[in-house]
């Protein structure tokens, strides 16, 4: 069942747009996440979710209830949305200790004294604060900070809880435990988590099915984070995930030649008639030998980087970044160095179609 | 799960809005348009002709040429002044700098008109004490300097003015980063080309920022020309306004007369703020951030003893001996006789404190004043402040607009304004009233409030607010839990910047006291141009005490909240 549906949202500032024509929908109970680059809007529609800003046209829906209409009129301010939300810049008040802060929300709803203070209590063991309730924001660490909001947002037992990058302002090792602990909880609470972030790393790990948004604010593909790794559905999604190659093959007859050359590809054909494709692969997915069959190719660089060998690989005009682990490569001899030729077979191809891979590269 | 419940945002936002506009509109924008509307409209028409006609006579004239002569001086003066005391202080090992940096911000809260006073009293012609100290003692034909002068004039407004430089170059020449210099002398550049091509370059927006507001404040400056220049017949743009309103009792020819003069103050004010608003952008930020860094100290070497000497005969010159002789003076029995223990005594202190009437309605007056301004002031302050810094409402343009207006009204226009807006022309006549005063002191410094409250709503980040609404807080609610308890010290801040200035203002209680409405400046004036100088110099001397322990109370709490 879905708890938020977004439908047909457009919102622009002054000239610039940001969303047109958005749609969504979120299940209750999963941990959803919207993953895109910085300015894609991201942000804007978990503010026009939370209320904090208004569309220009569309409709949202939470518990199936409309709370944001603007062609009906409708608009529910945000105090009265019953959502948690947790910002990048933790928005801990300075002025209240940790036990006002997280007890802010059940003081509004005019809760008892007594059931106030268990909740409180309860909250903080949640996060781990426990003993901390009568420090002052300014005495706590930035993870303890964030724990503080993440307790003020749960407080009050939202069905739907808004991240916002909770995580960036965080150094990397707290980074990782409380992303491990946002999803404890979520499993726990068994809460709706909306999660927006840029962090592909933390997108997979914690969501159970993510979004990914590009700079013009589509979504391009909604999947579990399996299928958006290893399915994407075109080269934004797939070079956004991590590094890619992405070689131009075009189509001779019934072979399909790499680069400007007359190399065949050693993978299946695409299903399709375009003339023009192009095959992205991930850098680990190339295998790389000093002769046998395959394509044949020259390394134009070869980077020790340690524990990992880079190379770039030219054939027939075509560039692929390819990386070894270097005690592999040194027990099977794949030791090049610049200029020697190379022969390249793959692990795993994806065809994608020609005209796609244009706004990927301008990016 | 908290229900959610259908109800659209009501006008909350416009409402806040509505009254912010308003109150600017009653409080400043009325008053400078009725002096536009006066000084171009005459009889149901726009009169151009007849404003160039006025601007002619001979004396709105000389007063438009004193205002400029004297504005130009004081600004070349004090920025001089100002910007070696800052550099001496920030950038030399001067010995003691910490002290002097303190002392020449001093002036910053004296009075100028009773530093005139006391200027007046030292060197006037025939009874300044210093001048009848050369004739008397050392034999010299005549007075050594007159300060009923423009160069007397322009002298002592340069010693009250010239801390807006030297506090705004402190500030560049100590947030400058050092680095900056140092290339340049890893580079070869030896400290002469240093200071010419990299340092002077970096913090010329900030001199230039500060002289301009010397301008602003000297061209509308009320007191010095008031106690020094009347006499000699030397008039400037707001002496000039009150004179005429005042001698004729407030005639159609009079107010006609100021509403042009005051039209001219309003546009060079416009001007000067403009281009400060130009100087200021052009981005000096980048350079100077907001980080203190150690800078490099030029040694003074055989410099430095002289140097020193000269601070100290600066302060002791500037600082001291005006305190000191309105003092004295306040304890002589009558004006003119020599200092010595007889002739002194705490009586006139006595006397005004506990006795004399005028004293006492004036003090009464101005601490009432003063307060009440200083509280309407401040909330209004926040108001206006969070509606421009924090909502986002359509027509807000208006009010971002109409905000700055407050900024760019000297005092005598807004005093001239007053006296249009509320003589019962249109109804409400509150002239001959201590509300006229009020208002008055409300539009004068309403620009403190906004400066001081907007500065504190910057530092209250927008997500504090959503966090409270997402909580379930109304905007009320959260504006009552989140806003206002982190705005309390910009409010504090606020409120002290208004009642203690009041407490010594001038300009603006001259142009619209009463006989039962005077406050301590116009006491302090009034009295003195009635030959009762002791008197005047014993209240001066009160004031200047209630001022200086305002201020380090204020100082002291300020330290203590800033921790």
């Amino acid at each position: 069942m879905e708890i938020i549906r977004v439908e047909g949202i457009a919102k622009s500032y002054g000239q610039h747009q940001v969303h047109k024509e958005l749609t969504l929908s979120i299940e209750r109970g999963e941990c959803f996440t919207l993953l895109g680059p910085s300015g894609c809007g991201k942000t804007v529609l978990l503010r026009l979710i939370a209320g904090f800003e208004v569309p220009d046209a569309g409709r949202i829906a939470i518990d199936n209830t409309v709370v944001t209409d603007p062609a009906a009129g409708i608009n529910i301010p945000p105090d009265q949305r019953g959502l948690g939300v947790v910002f990048q810049d933790y928005a801990v008040w300075p002025h209240m200790t940790v036990f006002d802060n997280v007890g802010y929300p059940l003081k509004i709803a005019k809760r008892p004294k007594g059931e106030l203070r268990d909740r409180v209590m309860e909250t903080l063991a949640m996060v781990g604060m426990s003993g901390l309730e009568r420090r002052l924001p300014s005495e706590l660490s930035g993870g303890q900070q964030q724990r503080v909001a993440l307790a003020r947002a749960l407080v009050a037992n939202p069905s739907l809880l808004l991240l916002d990058e909770p995580l960036t302002n965080l150094d990397a090792n707290l980074r990782e435990e409380m992303r491990f602990e946002i999803k404890e909880l979520q499993r726990k609470l068994g809460a709706t988590v909306l999660y927006v972030t840029h962090d592909q790393e933390i997108a997979l790990a914690i969501s159970d099915r993510l979004a990914i948004m590009d700079e013009a604010g589509r979504i391009r593909q909604t999947s579990n984070p399996w299928e958006i790794f290893e399915r994407p559905t075109d080269p934004f999604v797939f070079n956004f995930m991590g590094i890619a190659n992405f070689v131009p093959v075009r189509r001779a007859g019934e072979s399909f030649l790499v680069g400007g050359g007359e190399q065949l590809i050693p993978w299946e054909p695409p299903q399709g008639d375009a003339p023009k494709w192009v095959a992205g692969f991930r850098p680990s997915d190339v295998q790389v030998a000093p002769e046998g069959t395959g394509i044949r190719g020259t390394v134009k660089r070869a980077s020790f980087l340690g524990a990992m060998m880079h190379y770039l690989i030219e054939v027939d005009g075509a560039h692929l970044r390819t990386s070894i682990e270097t005690h592999e490569a040194v027990a099977k001899g794949l030791m090049f160095k610049e200029g020697e030729t190379c022969v390249i077979s793959f692990r795993d191809l994806l065809w994608f179609n020609a005209d796609s891979l244009a706004e990927v590269v301008k990016q | 799960m908290s229900p959610i419940t259908r109800k659209s945002g009501f006008g909350v936002a416009q409402l806040l809005l509505f009254f912010s506009i308003s109150i600017l509109v009653i409080v400043v924008a009325v008053p400078v348009l009725l002096i536009l509307f006066n000084a171009f409209w005459v009889d149901g028409e726009f009169n151009i002709g007849d404003v160039a006609k006025i601007i002619m006579e001979p004396d709105t004239y000389q007063a438009l040429v004193n205002s400029l002569i004297i504005a130009c001086g004081t600004t070349i003066g004090s920025t001089i002044v100002g910007t070696f005391f800052a550099w001496l202080v920030t950038r030399t090992d001067l010995p003691y700098k910490g002290f002097m940096k303190a002392m020449f911000l001093v002036p910053f809260m004296l009075p100028s008109f009773i530093g005139a006073l006391a200027w007046k009293m030292l060197l006037s012609p025939n009874a300044g004490f210093i001048n009848k100290f050369f004739i008397n003692s050392l034999g010299f034909a005549g007075p050594i300097f007159n300060i009923y002068s423009y160069l007397g004039i322009v002298l002592v407004e340069v010693m009250y003015l010239f801390p807006f430089v030297f506090i705004q170059v402190c500030g560049a020449l100590e947030r400058m980063d050092p680095t900056l210099e140092e290339s340049a002398r890893i580079s070869g550049a030896g400290l002469f080309t240093i200071t010419r091509k990299i340092t002077i370059p970096l913090v010329l927006p900030s001199i230039l920022s500060g002289a301009l507001l010397i301008m602003l404040y000297s061209m509308a400056h009320f007191g010095t020309v008031a106690v020094l220049g009347i006499e000699n017949g030397i008039f400037n743009i707001p002496t000039l306004i009150y004179h005429k309103i005042h001698q004729s009792g407030g005639s159609f020819d009079s107010i006609r007369t100021g509403t042009v003069l005051a039209t001219v103050l309003v546009v060079t004010a416009a001007l000067i703020i403009w281009l400060q608003g130009k100087i200021l952008r052009k981005g000096h930020y980048q350079i100077i951030g907001g980080k203190s860094f150690r800078p490099m100290e030029l040694k003074l070497r055989a410099l430095r003893v002289p140097l020193l000497a000269l601070c100290l005969a600066y302060i002791g010159f500037t600082i001291v001996l005006p305190t000191a002789v309105i003092f004295l003076v306040g304890g002589l029995k009558t004006y003119g006789l020599a200092f010595t223990w007889e002739n002194l005594s705490l009586n006139n202190y006595k006397f005004i404190l506990f006795d004399y009437k005028v004293t006492r309605d004036a003090i009464w007056n101005s601490v009432t004043l003063g307060l009440s301004a200083a509280v309407i002031t401040m909330f209004a302050g926040v108001m206006i402040s969070y509606v421009i810094v924090k909502m986002k409402v359509r027509g807000k343009g208006i009010l971002e607009f109409l905000g700055m207006l407050p900024f760019s009204v000297p005092g005598s226009v807004i005093a001239l304004g007053v006296i249009l807006a509320w003589s019962g022309k249109y109804g409400i006549n509150l002239y001959n009233t201590v509300w006229i005063i009020l208002v008055a002191y409300i539009a004068r410094y309403m620009a403190f409030s906004l400066k001081a409250n907007s500065a504190a709503l910057e530092q209250v980040h927008d997500s504090l607010v959503e966090a409270a609404r997402s909580c379930g807080a109304t905007m009320w609610q959260s504006l009552r839990d989140i806003v206002l308890p982190l705005v309390r010290p910009g409010m504090l801040a606020a409120f002290f910047l208004i009642f203690l200035p009041s407490l010594r203002e001038l300009t603006v209680s001259i142009m619209l006291y009463a006989p039962t409405t005077r406050t301590i400046g116009v006491a302090i004036y009034t009295l003195n141009e009635d030959g009762e100088t002791v008197v005047s110099a014993a209240l001066a001397g009160i004031a200047l005490i209630i001022i200086i322990v305002g201020q380090s109370l204020i100082n002291r709490f300020t330290r203590k909240a800033g921790t």
